[in-house]
């Protein structure tokens, strides 16, 4: 089995702030982490990978920076990290990176050809799910977005099956190899790399890739060329105001304070008595 | 198979940096394990960078590494709970590069040293805590056990530069419990501002920078100090105060920064501030008697991990990297002749540190600390009587001067007799000679 993982580094949005007069995210000082949705994907790749053997390689496109996510993937156990990386990706949205992922996909295909893709649900900056299914329809690859459990792969068969998340449910869906899976958040737990891992992510090398070595055909469809995507307009939404209520009530013991709040609740909720009082 | 190293460094602050830095650079082949997830993610530091310590391992770094601003100017403020009374020493001398002391922001600055090491040739991991030291049955150190999964290391020596706590050492039985009394706990605050507000407000040019040291009755009575730097565009404020002392008046830290912060001389200098970060960090201060044993078989203890911290002159972090560089050269200088790594051949980082400004420095104010704990006097009845001495002969108020040169006189005797006031030079005397 070949997964190739795709990830990237995002600024760490529990930290990010949009400046108050120009509208802009505030990235000065916000520590970059690995997309949190992307260490799903990877955690399920590397299981599949000590289940079936094969081998993992991580993808990121990006800055140069974002060799720290890749180094990081390769702690926590990947076997070979790829930065795509080239001044002429710069300004891309999901179609243009989409694009230009595929096409490294394809190149990393031709050294080992590949099973199966991974990315993570979406980003936590950009939030839009749209580079995993595009990278997938570009390569001609069976889609599996939102997959909880990966339930069996049979390489010798070509098969997957695997749970997703849907409405009101879950499908259970079956499709051949090769196919790409966006995974989704707690799918799994991410393991702590063994220290033969941070050893040889520190040691190995991170490949960078420039525009030529993605194999990109088409310099028009990369970048911000290539990214028909406009910005109108970015407002911060205003925070809803919804005040606590205070409850009053003079020194009473717990049990009282807990009586008078759960009298609140019941005078507020008037259904919220009755359905407590079925489920127990 | 356990990976063998020459040497292992632990901790990557300015210590282990230090020691990393120099013995990569001496062609041995090192590991540093650093805790953190990234060089520098639990290090707190005012911050001060005094250029020389840097400047003997990185010659080069001030075309490097991100300072925020060479200092010219030092204010020293005795405080009263509504005034001041201090010197102030400004010099163009400081303005001639090369620079002597700057500003830092750590976490850039960890970030950048950490790249130096790497440069130089050592293999750093973050993320992974070292447990416990592996030893053999004579009791040598050997190698080191982590929290990852075939987590042994060997090397034939291991620096300990894993800081304040350096629970590694303490487990290892190197170093006792540290005690209240020989640490203090400070915390500091960073206040994010427009250059030119900044630059208006300190009297002070583009890249220039102050520092206001304080002690006084902001520690009401407690030993400790206050301080406020200059950074690029934010300032730093900060105070700390001796563990024991904070526990015997049961007060928090950040309280004694809110009213701090909340001093009528302190709060126009960090108005419209937007405050960013907020940390906390123990020092080591108990200064030259609370060094532990700093070497042994297969062993060496650098930075606050052994204590090496000169509280009087807000020095630290240049130890820390003395002795990290010391520490490393005195084990690449063994390597090179061929010597084992043994507490015999070792003695010799404790004898270079003895000749060393650190062991000099720290000797010199070795008796300050007990000095200061057992007389409270110090940092609140004379900063009384200094601030009060000086509204009174300012104050212009039909009072004839010889008047007001007697009431400060009785003001003096009635607070700290005249044989209190005779003993109290005599202690001072004793702390700084």
């Amino acid at each position: 089995m070949h997964s190739v993982v795709c990830i990237k580094q995002v600024p760490d949005s529990a930290q990010i702030r949009v400046h108050p007069v120009t509208n802009t995210i505030m990235r000065q000082g916000v520590p970059a982490i690995v997309n949190p949705y992307d260490l799903f994907a990877l955690e399920e790749a590397l299981r599949l990978r000590d289940q079936l053997g094969g081998r993992v390689t991580v993808i990121s496109m990006g800055p140069t920076q974002a060799e720290v996510a890749l180094r990081k993937a390769l702690s926590l156990g990947a076997d070979d990290a790829i930065l795509v990386t080239d001044k002429a990706f710069a300004g891309a949205d999901t179609l243009a990176t989409s694009y230009a992922l595929a096409a490294a996909i394809r190149q990393i295909g031709k050294e080992l050809p590949v099973d199966l893709v991974f990315t993570g649900k979406q980003t936590i900056d950009g939030d839009t799910a749209q580079v995993g299914p595009g990278i997938a329809r570009r390569m001609g690859l069976q889609l599996l977005t939102y997959v909880s459990r990966i339930v069996e792969v049979a390489p010798e068969r070509r098969e997957i099956v695997v749970e997703r998340r849907a409405e009101g449910g879950v499908q259970v869906l079956q499709t051949r190899l090769p196919c790409l899976i966006t995974m989704l958040e707690d799918s799994n737990r991410m393991r702590f790399g063994s220290l033969p891992d941070a050893l040889r992510a520190a040691r190995q090398e991170v490949r960078h890739w420039d525009k030529t070595a993605a194999g990109i055909e088409d310099v028009t469809k990369i970048g911000l060329k290539g990214s028909p995507t406009i910005v109108s307009k970015v407002f911060t939404p205003s925070p809803r105001a919804e005040k606590a209520e205070m409850i009053a009530i003079e020194d009473g013991s717990p049990a009282d304070l807990a009586a008078a709040l759960l009298g609140r609740i019941a005078a507020r909720f008037p259904g919220v008595e009755k359905e407590l009082a079925q489920r127990a | 198979m356990i990976e063998r190293f020459d040497a292992i460094v632990v901790g990557a602050g300015p210590a282990g940096n230090a020691a990393t830095y120099t013995l990569a650079k001496s062609g041995l082949h090192v590991l540093q394990i650093e805790r953190g997830e990234t060089a520098g993610a639990k290090n707190v530091q005012g911050a001060i960078l005094y250029a020389d310590a840097l400047e003997r391992l990185i010659p080069e770094f001030r075309d490097e590494a991100p300072l925020e601003r060479h200092i010219i100017e030092q204010r020293m403020w005795v405080m009263d709970d509504e005034s001041y009374i201090g010197t102030h020493f400004r010099s163009d001398e400081f303005n001639k590069p090369p620079h002597n002391r700057y500003t830092i922001i750590r976490a850039k600055f960890d970030k950048w040293f950490s790249k130096k090491v790497r440069e130089a040739g050592a293999l750093v991991i973050n993320e992974t805590t070292v447990t416990e030291l592996l030893r053999d049955d004579r009791g040598k150190v050997i190698g080191v056990r982590t929290d990852r999964a075939g987590g042994d290391l060997h090397a034939d020596v291991v620096i300990l530069a894993d800081g304040v706590n350096s629970t590694l050492a303490r487990k290892a039985g190197f170093r006792p419990e540290i005690e209240p009394k020989h640490v203090a706990l400070a915390v500091k605050e960073i206040h994010f501002m427009p250059r030119d507000t900044i630059e208006s407000r300190f009297n002070i040019h583009k890249g220039e920078g102050v520092v206001i040291e304080m002690l006084g009755k902001i520690t009401q009575g407690m030993m400790g100090t206050g301080f406020l730097y200059t950074n690029g565009d934010s300032v730093s404020i900060g105070i700390g105060c001796m563990l024991s002392d904070l526990m015997a008046q049961k007060t928090t830290p950040y309280e004694l920064l809110e009213r701090m912060k909340a001093h009528p001389s302190i709060r126009p200098l960090i108005q419209g501030g937007e405050m960013k970060e907020y940390a906390a960090h123990l020092i080591p201060e108990g200064g030259y008697h609370a060094i532990p044993q700093v070497f042994g078989d297969g062993w060496l203890i650098a930075g606050d991990s052994g204590m090496f911290v000169n509280a009087v002159h807000r020095e630290g972090s240049n130890l820390a990297m003395t002795t990290g560089r010391i520490a490393a050269e005195t084990v690449a200088e063994l390597f090179k002749a061929g010597q084992p790594m043994t507490a015999a051949n070792l003695a010799e980082y404790r004898r270079r540190l003895d000749d060393s400004f650190v062991m000099k420095d720290l000797m010199k104010y070795k008796d300050l600390p007990d000095i200061f704990h057992a007389n409270k006097q110090f940092l609140t009845t004379y900063p009384e009587l200094l601030n009060r001495s000086a509204y009174t002969m300012l104050r212009v108020d039909g009072v004839d001067k010889l008047s007001k040169e007697r009431e400060i006189f009785a003001d003096f005797r009635d607070k700290r007799s005249l044989f209190g006031l005779l003993g109290d030079a005599f202690k001072l005397w004793r702390a700084f000679r």
